[in-house]
């Protein structure tokens, strides 16, 4: 440690003035400069699809900052009031505390219309930025071993910015919330047995009650956001532990990375994207109107609105419980079963736990227990890009069935004919979407072996002097070429006895699996046929 | 009245030429008595009260009549009475014609689920000659009184009303939402007072009437009244994306603002080669 110490602060020393003193004076009570050190010198490579994660953290942190504003002026209380603020529209109407406290923050409190406006496009950058990181994540394998665990936390952590964003969103009081939560009391209640008692815990008695906006509030401001800063730490240790991956590149190995280490460089860049982020979340704020709860006045159990819809990361769930048929319900022990939402929660449920444990089936599948820091190019793994796009569109339909109402009156088509088709692609869509995927995978894959093998058609046609006419290719340089054919293939686990020489149904399963995954592939170019063919290249 | 000449010019135009006067003063006059019933009757009145209007309103029902055989008979058959292509218009009142062809949705043009709002193929004049000719049939609700459409009610009760009533059709903001078989609730943004008290009375096509037993004259005025003032005071909060709410904000935040977050990333991660 000692060592550690003595030399980060040498410079600081020799440079003298305030800030060489600050941290000397920090650093011999912390001992902080050795971590500092180590911290930066971890390198982080370049990629733009590598500050996803990034703008989610710092769209966060806009969040904190926001929220912490509002909670000094928003009253979690469902007390009834009158309101009696500067909305005219609003003047006289009885409504909870909530409600007026938000009114007051949009139009009595200074800065207030523009932080609540801030808190909530930040939430839906939030969400939105997670999202797409998640899938850079998932198209690249970057979740293979080790970094499994790392997934798990990522997606816990989209669960809790989507079970914060709902809190969040319920704490108005407003009409739309108040529908939310309606919505939400019935899924819970479509549990057999236990829903309406559950409802009634939650609620503290009939919907809505006159708890459940405190509660929200403990789990909004309290509760969430500790837990999302306890996995966003535990995510960026993770990182630290792992180091980053990198997309494969000449002079890039599963042994190194290579980058810009953390300080200064990379620092300084993170430092100023954080501002860059806040920018376009402030524009947004400034410029565009979000959740207008004017409009919506104060909840009422009897009036909905025609277009009455969550925020978009919800908006999958409440598509799947409209694209739900009719009648699913049945009389069973003199009872009524009712399966109408019951189905699309258990949907949804399955859904969700499969993307949770996705890399583990992908490695049962593959049988691969080797590390993987180098990314794959989505191309190269046809048939996990083909699950991809199949998850995508069956998230898609659903996201696009929560505003089939919007969909018909836009497109001036009928309320039915967009529930039915949409219906028939939550099935159809995935199946496409898998099929054609693949099949572009697959050809990509021939067309990069093509160029790696023979380089670019230049489109330019010569005339031998013996009269051949032939096309001049161009190859292409080491580098690109390195890109193009460093990658790793997998093939089909074979089906081997094991020790007990008993061959079991699980392997059975498993060698389906993988053969299913792993039959359609190019196999990566090997040094042979490159050597081969330079060899025709130069004959000609 | 000073209000209105804030409103866009082309709904000017058309008020300037309803608000003259004498129109005023005939619309009021025609809406008055066309409640009390009879034709004979109303002619008698108006004519001891003020001649000039009376003789336009006695011209006004042969000029409506001529009107009526030439652009909406083939439908509504030649006294009004029906065919297999339009609804008999017997009772329908002048609120409705003044609705139907003040809106352009009169004379319907093509075959859709719902006739259309389209440019308005008559004069203002015309419109109320239609409106006389079509009440004189039988009675019906008549054109709303001047006094229930100067939007200077109560906004706050207004909102909630149409809370109640209108905003599971019509969305809360008014900016319309989706019927079954592709019907739909229009937008109400720009829709004229008097159109909308027309159309309250007069429940067209989907739309169930509100009568004034449902709502008072009172509240159907407190209604417009916080349409208008939404549509002046605009969106507080800046551009309004319609006013469709969550879908349109989910859409916004993925196209422009991770669109401008993704772009920003490629740009500070690009090599300065
Ligand atoms: C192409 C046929 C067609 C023509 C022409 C037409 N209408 Fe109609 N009209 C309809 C149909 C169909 C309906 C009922 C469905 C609807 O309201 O859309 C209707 C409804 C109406 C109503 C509403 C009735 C109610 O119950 O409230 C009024 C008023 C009306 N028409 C007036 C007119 C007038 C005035 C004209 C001439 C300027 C006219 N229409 C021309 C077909 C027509
Ligand atoms: C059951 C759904 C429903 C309800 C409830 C309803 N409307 Fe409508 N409204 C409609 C439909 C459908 C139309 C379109 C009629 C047409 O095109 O002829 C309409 C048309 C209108 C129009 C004409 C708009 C235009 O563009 O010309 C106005 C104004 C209107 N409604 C106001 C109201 C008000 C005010 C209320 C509440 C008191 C209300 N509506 C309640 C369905 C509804
Ligand atoms: C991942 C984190 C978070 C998300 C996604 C989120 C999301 C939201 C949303 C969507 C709303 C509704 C706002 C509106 O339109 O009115 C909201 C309200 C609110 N949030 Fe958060 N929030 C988060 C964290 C926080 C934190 C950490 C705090 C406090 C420190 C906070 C304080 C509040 C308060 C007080 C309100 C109610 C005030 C209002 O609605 O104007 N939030 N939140």
């Amino acid at each position: 440690m000692s060592t550690a110490t003595a030399a980060p602060t040498a410079p600081a020393k020799q440079s003298g003035g305030f800030t060489g003193k600050a941290a000397n004076y920090l650093d011999e009570r912390t001992s902080i400069s050795g971590a500092v050190k180590e911290f930066g010198r971890k390198i982080f490579p370049d990629h733009w699809s590598f500050l996803l994660g990034e703008v989610a953290l710092y769209s966060f942190v806009v969040i904190l900052l926001s929220g912490t504003f509002l909670t000094f002026f928003f009253d979690a209380a469902m007390t009834h009031t009158t309101y009696e603020g500067s909305y005219a529209p609003m003047n006289g109407v009885h409504m909870s505390a909530a409600m007026a406290s938000t009114l007051d923050i949009s139009f009595d409190i200074r800065g207030g219309l523009l932080m609540r406006q801030v808190h909530h496009w930040a939430a839906l950058l939030f969400v939105a930025s997670i999202g797409l990181h998640m899938l850079r994540v998932f198209f690249t394998g970057a979740f293979r071993k080790p970094r499994e665990i790392n997934w798990v936390i990522g997606f816990v952590l989209f669960v809790l910015a989507m079970a914060e964003g709902f809190t969040g969103y319920s704490l108005p009081d407003d009409l739309l919330s108040g529908n939310g939560l309606r919505i939400i009391d019935g899924m819970i209640k479509s549990f057999p047995l236990v829903g309406t008692w559950i409802s009634f815990l939650l609620f503290g008695g009939e919907f809505p009650g006159e708890d459940i906006v405190g509660r929200l509030y403990s789990l909004h401001i309290m509760i969430l956001p500790a837990l999302v800063i306890v996995f966003i730490a535990l995510h960026l240790m993770f990182l630290i532990v792992h180091k980053h991956t990198q997309y494969p590149g000449p002079g890039r190995t599963e042994e190194n990375v290579v980058g810009f280490p953390i300080l200064p460089v990379y620092a300084a860049k993170a430092g100023g994207f954080f501002f860059i982020v806040f920018g376009v979340i402030m524009a947004c704020a400034t410029f565009f109107q979000i959740n207008p709860i004017w409009n919506y006045g104060p909840y009422d159990p009897s009036p909905v609105s025609a277009g009455t819809q969550p925020d978009w990361y919800i908006g999958f769930a409440d598509g799947m419980l409209r694209l739900a048929p009719p009648h699913l319900e049945f009389v069973w022990l003199d009872r009524t079963w009712s399966f109408g939402i019951l189905l699309p929660v258990i949907i949804l449920g399955l859904f969700i736990v499969t993307v949770l444990i996705y890399p583990f089936i992908e490695a049962w599948v593959s049988g691969d227990k080797r590390e993987h820091h180098l990314l794959d190019r989505p191309r190269n793994a046809p048939t996990r890009t083909a699950i991809g796009a199949a998850g995508v569109t069956f998230y898609a339909v659903m996201w696009a069935a929560a505003s089939s109402d919007l969909i018909a009156t836009h497109f001036r088509v009928t309320m039915e004919g967009v529930i039915h088709t949409l219906q028939a692609l939550l099935f159809l869509g995935p199946v496409i979407a898998y099929f054609v995927t693949k099949r572009i995978c697959l050809g990509l894959q021939k067309k990069d072996r093509e160029i790696a093998l023979h380089g670019y058609e230049t489109g330019r046609i010569v005339r031998l002097p013996g009269g051949e006419y032939i096309e001049v290719h161009e190859q292409v340089s080491d580098y690109e070429r390195w890109e193009l054919v460093s990658y790793k293939d997998n093939a089909p686990v074979m089906l081997r006895p094991n020790a007990q020489g008993k061959i079991t149904g699980s392997m059975r399963l498993r060698a389906a699996m993988s053969r299913w995954f792993f039959e359609d592939r190019i196999a990566p170019v090997t040094q042979n046929e490159l050597d081969q063919s330079h060899g025709d290249d130069e004959h000609h | 009245m000073s209000r209105k000449t804030s409103r866009p010019a082309a709904g000017k135009s058309r008020r300037t030429g309803r608000r003259s006067p004498a129109a005023a003063a005939a619309l009021i006059a025609v809406g008055l008595l066309f409640t009390g019933g009879a034709y004979a009757a109303v002619s008698a009145t108006t004519a001891n009260a003020q001649p000039a209007p009376a003789a336009a309103s006695q011209s006004n029902v042969e000029d409506g009549k001529k009107l009526f055989q030439a652009n909406c008979a083939t439908c509504h058959g030649l006294n009004a009475q029906g065919t297999s292509d339009g609804p008999s218009l017997i009772g329908v009142g002048a609120a409705a014609v003044d609705f139907q062809v003040g809106t352009g949705r009169m004379p319907m043009q093509g075959h859709g689920p719902q006739a259309q709002k389209k440019p308005v193929q008559f004069t203002q004049e015309q419109i109320n000659q239609l409106a006389v000719y079509v009440g004189s049939t039988a009675p019906g609700p008549s054109i709303p009184d001047a006094k229930y459409l100067d939007a200077d009610g109560d906004a706050a009760h207004g909102a909630e009303l149409f809370r109640i009533n209108c905003a599971m059709c019509h969305n809360v903001a008014g900016a319309g939402g989706a019927l079954t078989e592709g019907k739909f609730a229009p937008s109400l943004v720009g829709v004229t007072p008097a159109h909308i008290y027309e159309a309250m009375i007069t429940g067209p096509q989907n739309m169930p009437v509100f009568n004034d037993m449902n709502i008072s004259p009172e509240g159907k005025r407190d209604i417009i009244t916080a349409l208008k003032y939404q549509e002046k005071i605009g969106n507080p909060g800046g551009i309004g994306l319609g006013s469709l709410g969550p879908v349109a904000e989910g859409l916004f935040i993925w196209i422009f603002g991770l669109g401008a977050v993704v772009a920003l990333t490629v740009w500070i991660t690009a090599k300065s080669n």
